[in-house]
């Protein structure tokens, strides 16, 4: 009477550049070692998941006119670790985020191409553009894009780096020593692409990899970037990790893929979630509030509560109450390289908000910070958080998750060890990897034959 | 990684006798025919297995490094075209990423892909490399390169070059050549410099972890680079933490010109050049001419290493490899010439004329297996130990880090230090 129980999906998204990592814990380690990204990689292969996510960003943040200080600052760059994490492990996908706005597609599309040879079918691609001046003052390109052009870009940008990935069909190479042929066709790899942001020919040079293409991600909120991915990515990586946010963006997104001419199979729904896990529910509730106080000092309250002011308000105390001044309406000018500043559309009304939920529940500024942007998805036993993540999935607020641990690199040991195994009792997680590529763990076709990609041949 | 044991390292490694090698690793090898050869696997060029295992041979072999080809376009027998052919090894997978791949399968080696400046961005290529020495602790180089291939250009779409015919890196008349030649250097001089601030833009305590304060960074000890050229304006601090070596080598093949060019970027900017010199003789001319623009460069008292770039052809009995190479000519229906020498014999035979070739100023030498999967293991299990017997090369590795293994010191962060003189 009840359809099948949906399979879902995990994902470990390495600790990030922003308050969600807690540096301070004594647990804490480094965020650029190898070791690091080996340890988490290797946890979240044993666990099983379907992949590992890093995310770029290609200028430091800065408020107030300097380099922001209180979060982790700095990280790898991101096809370096990706590779050097394939020699690592073996099943896990590999899932990197890479800007469109300051790279060319030759580049992108035959790094991402070295990645899925390198890595036996494993790479992943999430799409992201940044268009400021901001960012641009470290390339050559600069940062000229009219907010307008933006999407637009993207979408040629990735249609030209799907058009290069599939300049080559998959049997040019023939290697024959004897009659002395090497390749099939001397036209291998062409390509011609005259667009509006691009206008490129001549010859790809990496031959067909073995998922054809990597896996598509995209990320972002907008109608434009959920217009995007139901048109061309095969998953979506969102913010709404509550069950009923979580529905409406699910249904809202699953609803545009007729129009593609795609099933509801095709675009995977993974938001962030993050987590605390306890002995019992009231000691994680406890752990959690913990760590939120860690997350967010009194001075990143401050700077937080600039996002949507834009003044520098370092005058007030972040244990007292919210400032009745109004936010600044002009250009954003206090926090730069950051992306959530574009979240508060409205400045005035959020601070409108913000003041009235303060007044509401007695909140200091640090309160209202924390309680607006730092609680955690999931917290409980682990068997709360094995069915509440069951639930959220079989309820089509998502297809899975892409879990935000707080502490580097060890943050993720102790889902694998206790929530996992859980997931897997219920018979909505894979205890072995079935395929070798990321097509496979995710159930995507190949874009080449329709049919998952590794099957055939394992 | 400790610098520590960089600088025991080098008194160690700078004996007289003692040089350095370093395998350049390309396809199936270098000979347009290599891939048709029995032992090679041409199935195997875009795997995994299969540049781990040659960087892993490599390292049983104790060479300082290998360096790693690439292209922004397919390879062509010709100089600034396509060429069309079916024939040859084409396709290649980025070198960057097979460096990073190799890594964490190997302790010692150096690992050194190879860039394009023309057309790349110095910003990512800086945190890719400083990421490399990350991801290999301490063993990470780049080799700087430059193209003026029309068809590379037009797959970026973002410049024009003059409709020049070049043949060759012979010495060209022509004052379009000449002035590209000197443009295309001049970027890759300025693509190094922006390269080199970031990997300094962090000092090295930058990090700091202060509970207390609640800060991570120093940001006094982060630097903007604020480089503006003609090519390209980049602000900084780079996104990664300076890399283990500080510097990471910077290195680049360099040919005789006119206009100078590729030596004074070699002078002026870089840590290893490899030369192509035909005798002992030429070597010490083209050695001269590299340290006048050193010199010139006020870099007179830094150590810039020159290697002897030579395509190898190894095998236990000259004859035997003299035939060999007949028989590849043969496969690929013309006589194989090269930018480099083209050395046919014997692994003894090769150590006398690196020897004479150390004597004469070259402290060490890029070899170019012929056939990769043949001549390396010739290198490896041949050239190398006979260089042994005669005390002029390692029996074990000495350092951690390629900087290390180069007698070349941890730099001093050029930040710090402007920092410490102003304070």
């Amino acid at each position: 009477m009840s359809k099948p129980l949906k399979q879902i999906h995990l994902a470990a998204h390495f600790p990030g550049v922003n308050n969600t990592t807690v540096w301070s814990d004594p647990e804490a380690g480094s965020h650029i070692e190898f070791s690091s990204f080996a340890h988490f990689a290797r946890t979240a292969e044993r666990a099983k998941f379907d992949f590992l996510f890093l995310a770029e960003g290609l200028r430091l943040r800065e408020q107030g006119g300097k380099l922001y200080d209180l979060d982790v600052v700095g990280r790898p760059d991101t096809f370096t670790v990706l590779s050097a994490l394939a020699a690592v492990t073996e099943r896990l996908g590999l899932t990197g985020t890479i800007n469109s706005t300051f790279n060319e597609p030759y580049e992108v599309a035959r790094q991402f191409a070295s990645l899925d040879h390198l890595s036996g079918g494993r790479a992943a691609w999430n799409v992201v553009t940044s268009w400021d001046a901001f960012t641009g003052e470290n390339f050559r390109r600069g940062g000229f894009l009219p907010q307008e052009e933006r999407y637009s870009r993207a979408k040629e940008f990735l249609a030209t780096a799907i058009e290069l990935l599939d300049s080559w069909h998959g049997d040019e190479i023939v290697a024959d020593r004897h009659s002395g042929t090497f390749l099939r066709d001397a036209k291998a790899g062409a390509f011609v692409h005259q667009g509006h942001h691009f206008d490129i020919e001549g010859q790809f040079n990496v031959p067909r990899s073995p998922q054809g293409r990597p896996v598509i991600f995209q990320a972002g909120d907008s109608d434009e970037g959920r217009e995007f991915a139901a048109a061309d990515a095969d998953a979506i990586f969102s913010r709404h990790s509550t069950l009923r946010e979580g529905q409406a963006f699910y249904a809202d997104v699953k609803g545009h893929l007729a129009k593609h001419g795609r099933t509801h199979d095709q675009l995977l729904i993974l938001p962030a979630a993050t987590f605390v896990l306890g002995d019992t529910d009231a000691e994680a509730h406890e752990r959690a509030r913990e760590v939120r106080r860690q997350q967010v000092s009194g001075a990143t309250a401050i700077k937080h509560l600039e996002f949507v002011w834009n003044r520098d308000l370092s005058a007030y105390d972040p244990d007292g109450p919210v400032p009745d001044i109004d936010p600044d309406l002009g250009e954003h000018t206090v926090a730069r390289g950051r992306a959530q500043v574009r979240m508060y559309r409205d400045p005035l009304a959020v601070a409108r908000e913000w003041r009235e939920l303060a007044a509401a529940n007695n909140w200091s500024i640090r309160d209202l910070v924390i309680e607006t942007g730092n609680r955690q998805s999931f917290v409980g036993t682990p068997a709360t958080v094995a069915e509440t993540i069951d639930h959220f999935v079989q309820a089509d607020a998502a297809d899975g998750f892409i879990l935000v641990p707080h502490i580097t690199p060890g943050g993720l040991d102790v889902f694998a060890d206790t929530v996992v195994p859980l997931l897997q009792e219920r018979g909505v997680f894979r205890t072995e990897y079935e395929g070798t590529t990321l097509r496979d763990h995710l159930g995507l076709a190949h874009p080449d034959t329709g049919a998952p990609s590794g099957r055939a041949a394992s | 990684m400790s610098s520590s044991s960089s600088l025991s390292s080098s008194l160690s490694s700078s004996l007289p006798a003692s040089l350095h090698l370093a395998v350049a690793l390309d396809g199936a090898g270098w000979h347009p025919a290599a891939w048709r050869e029995p032992e090679a696997r041409p199935g195997e060029l875009f795997t995994a297995a299969y540049w781990s295992g040659l960087v892993i041979e490599a390292e049983r072999g104790l060479v300082d490094f290998v360096t790693i080809e690439d292209g922004l376009g397919l390879q062509s027998s010709y100089f600034t075209e396509p060429d069309g052919r079916t024939d040859r090894v084409r396709g290649r997978l980025d070198a960057l990423l097979i460096a990073a791949r190799v890594a964490p399968l190997t302790r010692h080696i150096g690992i050194v892909p190879t860039v394009v400046a023309t057309h790349t961005e110095p910003f990512h290529i800086s945190k890719a490399i400083a990421t490399l020495d990350y991801v290999s602790t301490g063993r990470a180089g780049l080799r700087v390169q430059v193209t003026a291939r029309h068809n590379e250009a037009a797959h970026f779409g973002r410049r024009t070059f003059p409709p020049v015919r070049i043949k060759g890196v012979e010495q060209s008349a022509d004052p379009v050549v000449r002035e590209l030649t000197t443009e295309l250097f001049d970027e890759a001089t300025d693509y190094v410099e922006v390269v080199r601030r970031l990997w300094d833009s962090w000092e090295d305590d930058a990090e700091i972890r202060d509970a207390a304060t609640g800060r991570f960074i120093d940001r006094d000890k982060l630097h903007y680079i604020d480089f503006q050229g003609r090519h390209f304006s980049v602000k900084g601090p780079s996104i990664t933490p300076r890399p283990p070596q500080g510097q990471p080598i910077v290195s680049a093949l360099a040919h005789e010109h006119s206009t100078g060019a590729p030596f004074r970027l070699v002078g002026s900017s870089l840590d290893v050049g490899y030369v192509t010199p035909y005798d002992a003789d030429h070597a010490r001319a083209v050695v001269a001419a590299v340290r006048a623009e050193q010199r010139a460069a006020g870099r007179a008292d830094e150590v810039v290493h020159l290697f002897g770039d030579l395509v190898v052809l190894l095998d236990d009995d000259p004859a035997k490899a003299a035939a060999r190479r007949d028989r590849l000519d043969e496969l690929a229906g013309e006589p194989y010439t090269s930018d480099a020498p083209i050395f046919t014999g014997t692994p003894v035979q090769l150590a006398d004329l690196l020897q004479e070739l150390r004597a004469a100023g070259l402290p060490g030498f890029r070899l170019r297996p012929a056939v990769v999967a043949h001549d390396l293991p010739q290198i490896t299990r041949g050239l190398v130990p006979e260089l042994q017997r005669r005390g002029a090369f390692r029996t074990a590795y000495e350092a951690d880090t390629l900087r290390g293994l180069l007698g070349l010191p941890r730099p001093a962060n050029r930040y710090a230090a402007a920092a410490a003189a102003t304070a």
